[in-house]
């Protein structure tokens, strides 16, 4: 009766507050360093390892000089943090070298290309993620939460 | 419980159990493969669901819905019927279950008082969303599931979060539909734990008909007032969802026996809130969270009540005096009065039933525990140890006494703890699962969470920021 998924392991969210292995695709948002007001889209393709990031205006970042932007390598370091290392590989269809252990390493050793692609389908969703923090809490039992028990195991 | 209900408990199964879920693991096997694609093997195991039913109420509905299934149609109102047999056995099954262990335990338990169904009001498109959805996923198969049809399920939850009547078909969608996601495509997976699927889809399937939309649950004719011993609590939670469910002592105003009750509260929240963040989610219920962690008493005024249910009110909620729950339970337990479930909520996997366990001994490795009592065995199931609480396996397997919840799973009655006596350097020591609902109050785990920083403050800002603009 537990559940299919493993439970995502915390982690620090300022930087990245927002990553998920959804739509064929590791994507999420990124915080600019710089800029509080300002935010990364970073994505890569699963089947393709096409990557791309801009700004959610679309604004192309200035980081991708023919290799994935520093936005794209802490993206995929806190997705390992995030699903752990084997769930990321596997997502993104590679087998990896025994050394590479960190989702910034795993980036790099994929045989990825540049391909502009809109934000705006991940930031709306990202939009959409961060709406469940407005979703008012319930004083009724949800009995089918019973088939979800949170636990302690991660599998 | 004494070691000799544990062995009425684990002495057999009720009759007819194995035929009851060998009848619904062929009708699971069929939702697997897609009722667009019945062969001879599932034609005869939905055959047997209806034959199952042929004696009820559900009897003609049952058959011509079956019928029409297997001739290809994929129509809600014969899917409906389906899953409304599937979990009419089930139901049954609960029942069985529920009885041997009321029987074992010396448990009084109320039955269910029936009000009458509320009259469905105007059509909800929600409600329409989500038996659309359902039924295409019937029609596809677990194995047909695809990128496309699990993305369908984005609009429907998101319908059905709105509406704060639906919010256990929401929660319930949103959960199997991120299951489903994290396993695309289906007809690659070398099993799909088909039978989990399958419950949730039938609950999801009765939970989207429109007669449900008044739910009979929330309609409470009862009200009660008395002081309530919290026993502890079980915690349940989804990527998007979080549920402390607290199981209670009621002690009522009016001089009534001691009633065995549950009240829970609930959260929508993000995959990346985990651990003891959970609790910062519920800063509404302030009397409840310090009467778990403080492991106080709660006088409560003129509360509604339905069955055992108790929808928490905070407003009318005081904290009482200090009191400890595995001496309540000595005292009180073993009589308190039980409640019944609603119709829709019998299911085996619903079973979670509050036992004191004194004095035994534990035996196995960590994760395959067993708890000893005069010679009789009860398995312990550690995976339903939060992860929001200080109850560790280790504390478990170190354990002497423990509050916990008999649950049935996999074929046989399990002991979820949710508290425990624990010998730590030789010492006794009282461990719960709501220890840490206002903050961790261990100085490492603590000091780990600052670390990681505050999750729910730093996504409400953004939330703040972003979904105002
Ligand atoms: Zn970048």
């Amino acid at each position: 009766m537990v559940r299919v998924v493993a439970p995502a392991q915390p982690r620090k969210l300022v930087k990245v507050p927002f990553v998920e292995l959804a739509d064929g695709r590791l994507q999420g948002v990124v915080s600019s360093g710089s800029d509080a007001a300002r935010v990364y889209v970073s994505s890569i393709t699963a089947s393709t390892h096409a990557y791309h990031c801009s700004t959610n205006n679309n604004r192309p970042c200035g980081g991708l000089r023919g290799a994935p932007c520093k936005h794209l390598e802490t993206l995929a370091n806190e997705a390992v943090l995030q699903y752990g290392f084997d769930r990321v590989a596997r997502y993104l269809r590679v087998e990896p070298d025994v050394a590479v252990n960190t989702g910034a390493a795993l980036l790099h050793s994929l045989d990825a290309r540049h391909e502009p692609s809109s934000a705006a389908v991940v930031f709306s969703r990202f939009l959409r993620h961060l709406s469940y923090l407005e979703v008012p809490g319930s004083t009724t039992s949800l009995p089918e939460l019973h088939w979800f028990p949170s636990t302690r195991t991660a599998r | 419980m004494h070691g000799t209900q544990i062995a009425a408990l684990t002495a057999g199964h009720p009759a007819g159990l194995t035929d009851a879920f060998h009848l619904v693991a062929g009708v699971d096997a069929a939702l697997t493969r897609g009722l667009a694609r019945v062969g001879d093997e599932d034609a005869a195991a939905l055959a047997g669901l209806a034959g199952a039913v042929a004696t009820t109420p559900l009897a003609n509905l049952v058959a011509e819905a079956v019928d029409k299934i297997i001739a290809g149609s994929g129509a809600q109102e014969y899917v409906a019927a389906l899953a409304g047999a599937r979990s009419a056995v089930l139901g049954a099954v609960h029942d069985a279950l529920l009885g041997q262990l009321d029987v074992a335990l010396g448990r009084s338990r109320t039955p269910w008082v029936p009000i009458p169904a509320a009259v469905p009001g105007e059509v909800s498109p929600a409600l329409a969303a989500a038996r659309a959805w359902l039924s295409e996923v019937a029609v596809a198969g677990w194995r047909g599931v695809d990128h496309e049809l699990v993305a369908g399920a984005g609009s429907v939850v998101e319908a059905a979060l709105a509406v704060p009547e639906l919010r256990r078909l929401a929660v319930l969608l949103d959960g199997l539909a991120a299951e489903l996601r994290a396993c695309v495509p289906v007809a690659m997976m070398s099993q799909v734990p088909q039978r989990r699927w399958a419950d949730l889809w039938s609950r999801g399937v009765l939970l989207a008909q429109d007669t449900a939309a008044g739910d009979a649950a929330l309609s409470v004719t009862e009200r009660v007032s008395g002081r309530l011993l919290p026993l502890a609590v079980d915690v349940h939670e989804h990527d998007t969802a979080v549920q402390f469910q607290v199981h209670a002592l009621l002690e009522p105003a009016d001089g009534g026996s001691t009633r065995l009750v549950r009240t829970a509260v609930g959260a929508a929240k993000v995959d990346s809130i985990v651990g003891p963040a959970l609790w910062r989610l519920l800063p509404a219920q302030p009397v409840l969270l310090a009467a778990l962690a403080q492991r106080r008493g709660v006088l409560v005024a003129d509360v509604p009540i339905r069955g055992a249910d108790m929808p928490w009110r905070d407003d009318r909620a005081r904290l009482d005096e200090p009191v400890d729950p595995f001496a309540a339970a000595r005292v009180l337990l073993p009589d308190a009065l039980a409640a019944a479930p609603h119709p829709v909520d019998r299911h085996p996997a619903g079973i979670a039933e509050p036992v004191l366990l004194e004095g035994y001994a534990v035996s196995g490795q960590e994760g395959r525990l067993t708890v000893e009592l005069d010679g009789h065995r009860l398995a312990v199931t550690v995976d339903r140890l939060p992860s929001c609480g200080p109850l560790t396996p280790e504390l478990v397997a170190a354990s002497s006494a423990c509050l916990g919840l008999l649950r049935w799973d996999a074929g046989r009655w399990l002991l979820q703890p949710m508290a425990v006596q624990a010998t730590v350097k030789r010492k006794i020591v009282a461990v719960h699962t709501g220890d840490w609902a206002c903050g961790v109050t261990d100085a490492k785990v603590a000091k780990a969470e600052a670390k990681a920083g505050d999750a729910v403050t730093v996504l409400r800002e953004r939330a703040g920021r972003l979904l105002r603009r």
